[in-house]
Order: C-alpha cells, then sequence, then structure tokens
C-alpha cells in the first residue's frame, strides 16, 4: 500500500518536473501528455484507495515515509495518514484535477507559457496531495505553503498584466497573513503536547485544554481555545473567509482553469479540510467553534450580496465560492464537520463546472467577460447550456441535485445546533439561499437567455467550444447532479469517517437528523417540505423576472438604493481599508524604520560614529608624539614617579 | 666622628657641584662641575671602601668619558647665547618634580624605616685587604661570563662610534689595498689580434 | 652614626637633581647626557652602599658593569650628537621634531 501512496503524490511531481524543466524539449503535446498521465495516475490510484477503504473496509493507514530530522525530542517526519476523510479528499482532487488538466488542452491552446501551466498545475496537484495525506503538522503546513505558492504562479501567470501582478501579490500576502496565525496555532499546539503527530496531539488534547494562557484584556483563555481560533485563521486565509477573503475575487486575474480548480475545488477547502481533520481539537472549544460559525455564517450571507452586482461572470462564480465557503465553515461551526465534507465534494463539482462553462463561454466569445455584453447564447453553444444549467441547479439547491442534499442537510443540521451564535447562522443561511438562487440564475439568464448583446466580431466566430473543453463540462455535470443519491447516507448519517471525524455527544446535530434518515428518497421528500426549496425557487423567480421580463427594473432599484449598491460595488470597502490603513500603514512603518533606524542608527551612529570618533582619537592621540625629545624624556620621568608613588603608597 | 665630618662636607660638596651641572650656563662649566662631582663621589666611595672602584671612577671616567664630553663640547662651539631664553618656563614643573622623587625615596627610606638605620657599619677592614684582588676573586670566577660580554659591548661601543661619525669625502685620493692585490691581469692586459700589415 | 640611610638619602638627592636637570634644561642636548651620567652615579652610590653595608661585594662588581656600559653609551651617544650637529649644525632641542606625528 505504501507504494501506492508514494506513486499517488510523486507522479504528479516528476510530470511537473519534466514539463517545467524540459519543456522546450517534450514540446507542448509532450507537456500536457506527460502531466495527464501523472494526474491520470494520480486519480485512479486514489479511486482504487478510495474503494479499498470503503469497499474492502481497510484500516486507516498511518505511517512515516522518511524521518527528516529529529530536534530536542522533536520528530519532524514525512508520512502518511490515510483514511475515510484524506480518501475521498484525494479521489475529488484528482478528478478534479483531470478534469482540469483535460479542459486546459483546449483553453490554453494559443499560450506561450502552455508548458509552464501545465507543470504548475501538476505542481499543485502534488503539494495538494501531501496536504491532505499529511499525518503531521509539519507536513501539512508544507502543502499547505506550497498550494499557496503555486496558487500564487498561477494567478499571476500572465505576468505582463500589471492586474495578473497585483493580484498574485495581493492572494500571497493575504495568505501570509492567514499563515501566520496558521503557525501560531501550530507552535501552541507543539509547546503543549510535545508533539506534531496529529495521532499524538489528538491523545494529548487534555494538555492544551487545562493550560490556561493569559491575554491581555481578555483574561485567561485555554491553551486549546487559543490554539483552535489560531489554526482558523490559517483556515479563514486558505478559504477566503471575512475579512481574509478579499484575495479570491482578484484571484481570478489568472487563467479559469485554475479558477476551477484551485479557487473553487481544492486549494480553498484545504482549510475546511484542515478543521474537519482537527475536529478532536475543536469539538473541546465552543469558543473556538462559536468563533468558526460566526465568520462563516457572515462571509456566506455578505460575499452572497456582493455577487449581485458583478458584471464580469467569473467575479459571480467568485462570490458564490467565496458564500458557498462560508456555508462550509458553518457546517463545521456547529460540528456538523461530515455536512462540511460532504458539501465540499459536491461544491467541488458543481463550481468547477461552473468555472469552466465560464471559461468555455470566454473563449467562444474570444476572451469577452464582461456580461453586459453577452446573451442569447443557448442556441449557439448547447452543451455548454446544458451543462451550466445543471451547475447551476446543483449549486442553488434543486431538489434531486447533489446540492441540494448537501445544503439541505447543513442548514438542518445548522437549524439544530444550540451553540453561541447558531440563531445568527440560521438567519445567515436561510437569507443566504435566496441571495444565492439569484445570482445564480442572474448570470445564467443574463449568458444564455435574453436579447444578444454580443459584439459584432465576436458573433462571427462563435461556436461551441472543442471536445477537450466540453468533455470536461459534461464529466462534471454527471457528478454534480447523481452523486448526492449515493453517497448522503454514509457520509451524513453513517459511519464513514469513523474515527477521523470526532463529534462530541451533545453536539451531535447531525445525529437528530440521522436518527429519522430512511434514505435518499425520503430525504428527497423531507427537503419538499422545508422552506429552503421554495426559497430558492422564489429567487429564481426573481431573477426570471428581473433581467428577462422586465429588464429596466433592476437600473431603477439600483438608482434608488444607490448607497447600497455602491457599498456593495466597492466590496464593503475592505480592499480600501486594507490598502489605505494596512498598506499605507506598513509602508510608512518601512520609512520610518529605515530612515532613523538604519540611516541614522546603523549608518550614522554605529558605522559612522566609530570611524569618526577614533579618527576624532587619533587626532587627540597625535599631539602625544610631537617630536620633541624633551617630551618624551618629560613622560618618561613623570611616568616612572607616578609609579614608584603608586607602588609605596 | 671624623667620618659624619667627612661625610656630610663632601656630601655638602657634591650636592653643590651636582646643581652647578645644571645652572651653569657655559656649557664648559657644567662639564667643570661635573668633573668636581665625580671626584667628590670617589672620596666618598673611600670611605665605603671601594677603592678599586673610586679610582676607576677617577682614572676611567672623569679621564676618559668627560674628557670626551669636554672635547665634544668644545668642538661644538655652542652658542651659549641663544641658549638660556626659555629657561625659567621649566624651572617650577621640574622642580616640582625633583621634589616629589625625592621624596618618594626619602619616604621609603627615612619615614618607613626598614631597618636600614639599625645597620651599622661594620668594622673596617684589616690592613692586608685589598679591595682590587676581593673583586678579581669574584669576577674571574663566578662573573667572569659578563666580564667577557662587558669587553664585547665596548668593542661595539668602538665600532659604533666610528661607522656613525665616518665619512666619506669624494675625490680623496686613497689607496684601496685590497683592490690593488686583488687585482688579475685581464683588468690590466687586453690581448688583441691583427693581422700584419702588409706593405 | 653613619648609617645607611643617610648614602641612601644622598644619592636620592643626586638622582632628583638629575631629574630637575633633565626638566630645566631646554637648549642643550650635552646637559641631558651630562644629567643622565649623574643619575648613573647616583645609582651606583646606592649599590657601593649596600655592597659595603651587606658585606657582599656582589653590587661592587655591578658598579663595575654599570661604568662599563655607561662609558660605551657615552661614547655612542656624543658620535650621535657630533653627526647630528653636522647635518643640522645646531644641537638645540626644539630643533630636533622631524619624528613629529
Amino acid at each position: 500500500m505504501e507504494y501506492i501512496y508514494l506513486t499517488i503524490v510523486l507522479s504528479p511531481l516528476i510530470a511537473s518536473v519534466i514539463a517545467g524543466l524540459f519543456g522546450k524539449q517534450v514540446g507542448r503535446a509532450g507537456a500536457h501528455t506527460v502531466t495527464i498521465l501523472g494526474v491520470s495516475i494520480a486519480c485512479v490510484l486514489s479511486m482504487y484507495v478510495l474503494w479499498d477503504q470503503l469497499a474492502n473496509g481497510a484500516a486507516v493507514y498511518n505511517e512515516t515515509v522518511y524521518q527528516w530530522m529529529s530536534v530536542g525530542g522533536i520528530n519532524l517526519e514525512v508520512g502518511f495518514l490515510v483514511d475515510r476523510l484524506t480518501a475521498l479528499m484525494m479521489a475529488v482532487v484528482t478528478f478534479v484535477s483531470l478534469m482540469v488538466h483535460i479542459y486546459t488542452i483546449g483553453y490554453m491552446h494559443d499560450d506561450p507559457g502552455y508548458q509552464r501551466f501545465f507543470s504548475y498545475i501538476s505542481l499543485f496537484t502534488f503539494s495538494m496531495l501531501m496536504l491532505v495525506m499529511a499525518n503531521n503538522f509539519l507536513q501539512l503546513f508544507f502543502g499547505w505553503e506550497a498550494v499557496g505558492v503555486v496558487s500564487y504562479l498561477l494567478i499571476g501567470f500572465w505576468y505582463t498584466r500589471p492586474t495578473a501582478i497585483v493580484a498574485n501579490l495581493k492572494a500571497f500576502l493575504v495568505n501570509r497573513v492567514g499563515d501566520f496565525g496558521f503557525l501560531l496555532g501550530i507552535a501552541a499546539i507543539l509547546m503543549y503536547t510535545g508533539s506534531l503527530d496529529y495521532f499524538e496531539v489528538f491523545q494529548r488534547v487534555d494538555r492544551l485544554w487545562t493550560a490556561q494562557i493569559d491575554i491581555a484584556g481578555v483574561g485567561a483563555v485555554s491553551a486549546l481555545t487559543l490554539a483552535c481560533i489560531c489554526l482558523f485563521i490559517g483556515a479563514m486565509g486558505k478559504s477566503a473567509q471575512v475579512p481574509l477573503h478579499v484575495w479570491l475575487p482578484d484571484s481570478m486575474e489568472g487563467p479559469t482553469p485554475i479558477s476551477a480548480l484551485i479557487h473553487a475545488a481544492t486549494m480553498v477547502t484545504a482549510g475546511i479540510f484542515m478543521v474537519a481533520r482537527m475536529s478532536p481539537l475543536f469539538e473541546w472549544s465552543e469558543a473556538a467553534l462559536t468563533f468558526v460559525l460566526v465568520i462563516g455564517a457572515t462571509t456566506a450571507l455578505f460575499t452572497g450580496f456582493m455577487g449581485l452586482v458583478q458584471n464580469d461572470i467569473k467575479r459571480v462564480v467568485a462570490y458564490s465560492t467565496l458564500s458557498q465557503l462560508g456555508y462550509m465553515t458553518v457546517a463545521l461551526g456547529v460540528s456538523a464537520y461530515a455536512g462540511g465534507i460532504f458539501h465540499l465534494m459536491t461544491h467541488a463539482f458543481f463550481k468547477a463546472l461552473l468555472f469552466l462553462a465560464a471559461g468555455s463561454v470566454i473563449i467562444a466569445l474570444h476572451h469577452e467577460q464582461d456580461m453586459r455584453k453577452m446573451g442569447g447564447l443557448k442556441k449557439h453553444m448547447p452543451v455548454t447550456y446544458w451543462t451550466s444549467l445543471a451547475g447551476s441547479l446543483a449549486l442553488i439547491g434543486f431538489p434531486g441535485t447533489a446540492g441540494f442534499f448537501s445544503k439541505d442537510a447543513l442548514i438542518e443540521a445548522v437549524g439544530h445546533s444550540t451553540i453561541a451564535g447558531s440563531g445568527y447562522a440560521y438567519f445567515c443561511v436561510m437569507v443566504g439561499v435566496f441571495v444565492t438562487a439569484l445570482y445564480t440564475f442572474r448570470m445564467f439568464f443574463l449568458v444564455f437567455h435574453g436579447k444578444e448583446r454580443i459584439d459584432e466580431d465576436a458573433r462571427h466566430h462563435l461556436h461551441e467550444s472543442p471536445w477537450v473543453v466540453t468533455l470536461p463540462l459534461v464529466m462534471l455535470a454527471i457528478p454534480s447532479i447523481i452523486i448526492g443519491w449515493p453517497t448522503i447516507g454514509p457520509l451524513l448519517f453513517g459511519d464513514f469517517f469513523g474515527g477521523a471525524i470526532f463529534v462530541l455527544p451533545a453536539h451531535n446535530v447531525l445525529g437528530e437528523p440521522g436518527a429519522d434518515f430512511h434514505g435518499p428518497m425520503a430525504f428527497f421528500l423531507h427537503g419538499l417540505t422545508s422552506p429552503v426549496v421554495y426559497i430558492a425557487l422564489f429567487g429564481v423567480v426573481c431573477a426570471w423576472y428581473l433581467y428577462l421580463q422586465n429588464p429596466l427594473l433592476p437600473k431603477a432599484i439600483r438608482d434608488r438604493f444607490g448607497f447600497i449598491y455602491r457599498l456593495l460595488v466597492n466590496k464593503y470597502y475592505f480592499d480600501d481599508f486594507n490598502e489605505q490603513i494596512l498598506v499605507r500603514g506598513s509602508r510608512l512603518l518601512g520609512q520610518g524604520l529605515w530612515r532613523g533606524g538604519d540611516l541614522a542608527i546603523i549608518d550614522g551612529v554605529i558605522v559612522n560614529g566609530t570611524a569618526n570618533s577614533i579618527g576624532r582619537i587619533a587626532g587627540f592621540m597625535r599631539h602625544l608624539q610631537s617630536g620633541y625629545l624633551y617630551h618624551y624624556a618629560f613622560s618618561m620621568v613623570i611616568g616612572m614617579v607616578v609609579l614608584v608613588g603608586w607602588f609605596i603608597w | 666622628m671624623f667620618e659624619l665630618f667627612i661625610f656630610f662636607g663632601y656630601a655638602a660638596i657634591l650636592i653643590g657641584a651636582a646643581l652647578g651641572v645644571i645652572v651653569a650656563r657655559n656649557p664648559v662649566h657644567s662639564v667643570m662641575f661635573l668633573v668636581l662631582t665625580f671626584f667628590t663621589s670617589a672620596i666618598l666611595w673611600l670611605l665605603l671602601e671601594a677603592e678599586f672602584l673610586a679610582m676607576t671612577l677617577v682614572l676611567v671616567y672623569v679621564g676618559a668619558v668627560l674628557v670626551l664630553f669636554l672635547f665634544v663640547v668644545m668642538m661644538l662651539d655652542i652658542d651659549t647665547t641663544s641658549m638660556r631664553s626659555h629657561f625659567m618656563r621649566y624651572v617650577p614643573l621640574g622642580v616640582l618634580v625633583a621634589i616629589i622623587a625625592i621624596a618618594q625615596v626619602w619616604s621609603v627610606v627615612w619615614l618607613r624605616n626598614q631597618g636600614f638605620s639599625s645597620l651599622v657599619r661594620p668594622p673596617p677592614a684589616p690592613a692586608d685587604y685589598s679591595n682590587t684582588r676581593a673583586l678579581g676573586e669574584v669576577l674571574y670566577t663566578e662573573h667572569v661570563y659578563a666580564f667577557e660580554l662587558a669587553a664585547f659591548i665596548l668593542l661595539l661601543a668602538i665600532v659604533a662610534a666610528i661607522v656613525l661619525t665616518m665619512r666619506r669625502r669624494p675625490g680623496i685620493k686613497v689607496q684601496d689595498i685590497s683592490a690593488q692585490v686583488g687585482v688579475k691581469s685581464t683588468d690590466r692586459v687586453r690581448i688583441v689580434k691583427m693581422k700584419a700589415e702588409t706593405a | 652614626m653613619l648609617t645607611l640611610t643617610h648614602f641612601l638619602m644622598l644619592s636620592g638627592a643626586l638622582f632628583s637633581i638629575a631629574i630637575a636637570g633633565i626638566f630645566i634644561n631646554r637648549k642643550n642636548m650635552i646637559l641631558l647626557l651630562m644629567c643622565i651620567e649623574l643619575q648613573l652615579l647616583a645609582v651606583n652610590f646606592n649599590f657601593i652602599a649596600f655592597s659595603h653595608f651587606l658585606g657582599n661585594t656582589d653590587g661592587q662588581i655591578f658598579v663595575f658593569f654599570i661604568l662599563t656600559v655607561a662609558a660605551a653609551e657615552a661614547a655612542i651617544g656624543l658620535a650621535i650628537l657630533v653627526v647630528l650637529f653636522r647635518t643640522r649644525a645646531s644641537i638645540d632641542v626644539e630643533d630636533m621634531d622631524s619624528l613629529k606625528g
């Protein structure tokens, strides 16, 4: 088994190295062949591992592959922990990655950096696999940072564009802020439990729970709460929760395939995965869970609002991603970890689908991304149309789709929760359903229905995208629709995750619905009676009315509520705040330190100062060498007298 | 009693002469005062039964070294009038340092009496005591190494003095004997082969 | 009673007179050398006095060598002085400041 895991991890890496370093030699075809081969191997083997875990009930694999060093009693090693949670993540990551690889052949067809792109996305696959298969915090952090770096490289893929460079720097810096919190969390865990290995830490949770840390102004806080909150700050950076969400919309500067891969399906879910993996830690701290819950709920609702006013098709999907990540975080906050992971899985499929479909539309219209210049594409791009419809329905939670199962289960779980903040969260997720439906179908209707507002020259070349683009769309649409049926039972209410996820009985919000669960069909029928579906349908009807029946109404609403509109378009002024206060502040601090510290103190006082003082002392001492014989005689005599005087004193 | 009288008398002359050395305007006078100092100290050394050294002092020191001093003073023909212009400037400091020095010596010797005053003069030596002999007995046995080195130092002094002051004046016709002796025939005669001239 | 103390104080006085001489004399290099000779004389006094009072001839041996070295040093010092006078035509101490730093 060990070799299988190693192959899964290493084959994308080797493919990436070949495509990256030998890109010129292997050529375009060689680059995409070798990377697709690498990721396919990883995908097939991951499916095998998943089947092995599910069907054969294989034991949890937790072994060290390589011990890097042992320092002061702490072992730093590379190891794999493969249980059901990991297997599920591996399958999702490799499958979506494979779809994106195939899609890229068509999308980046005439891009000069073709081989580089394939190298990067394979490298990303490797990093993400290392992250999910880690069995200790060090490797987790390695994978964490590595996906951050590759995300940086990919967002700024078209590095000659200034907006792309700004965006990738922003992504990296915001991630950095999150990673700082993450490191503090890991440090706290290391300090109190003395180990970085997951299982050892989980066994020594009581040490974290009993230790108290004094924070000025807040009082004594349990080390566990602090560590969990710090870890979650890392997740906030990676999974783009408010206020560290600002990088995700700007990351749309990168090519669409990576928006699908990284910022929909995999990297942003790393934070969710991490919290689920750390459930034995989070469960013991209600304060941390409340924190997670409130942040997630805020993200879910408020980023959804921002999606309503976007004109760029990719931005709409980006804000949608932010909102859905908020939903997953809410699930984690109410201790429905399985629900969060389930939604993660279904979301990966339909969100990647929506991104790739957006990409298909973009290349069909020759890289036009503004929705106001689209419309009526239904008859020109049928495959894209039907797959987009499938994805959109899944996103809003239309009964029967995968999204329906995951969202409904999630919202029910929130309803059953009793921890602090759950009321607020319930309100947010319910309103969020309406908002989600509204912006999703706003986008759908503006792009595929209604009057054609396309530019003339783009109109001439308009046709359905090639099969390398549409095949992944179809292959992602299928699970978006059907995967909910077979998986909801075991994942949410069964024992799928086994010991991977730990839930305290008091927090067992999935237990109650679980008790009533009689299979997916029953759940489906039950869902039809809950208000969620009707709120979503109401959202669709509103979108239909506003954008198809009465197109002048949105403008009227915008004029009427100008203040709210401006607030949303300026993204609640988060970016301005960051730029004016944080960025400017850091720059001023840097300048001040440069002038005061570097120039004045180090250069002036220490370096130049010592030189000057030596010069001055030397100038003074010079007078002792007068050249006069008598001065020398004097000094000898006086010196002797003084010496004798000192001895006889 | 008699000793004390001699001692204090000659000590007074000694101090007077020493002061004369440093105060005299004419450098020749200074040398003369120095000669007086040495003579007086020779007498005091006789009082201490160091006859040989007293004689050495007079013969070598006064007779050779101070004559040398006098010789140099007279040869250099110093302009005495410009000498004394800044005399008074350093007198206070000099006197102060001298007083401090002597105070230090006296504080050790007299005030913190290390038992020096309990040391009385030993009985005078017998009539056939020869200081020279006594010195020789020690000098050529225990200290013979130092004796040889002292001789070497004197040689060194001779050589150094000559080397320092020797001048080579250009244009002197002096014979270099070693060069004359080391001449080879090829330096003087060169044989040239020439064809005989035919008429 | 003539004790060691008398002789020691005498030699001390001689020594400090010589020191005063070094300080006072500013113009004449030869006077400097003469003051050095005075100092050596004072030291010799000390040795002879101790040698006599402690009944040890080693002191006198030492004086012997001091005399030797003093003679040598006086000779070389005067030679240097003569050469200096040749080059500078002056033995004024204030003119000898070419070693100025």
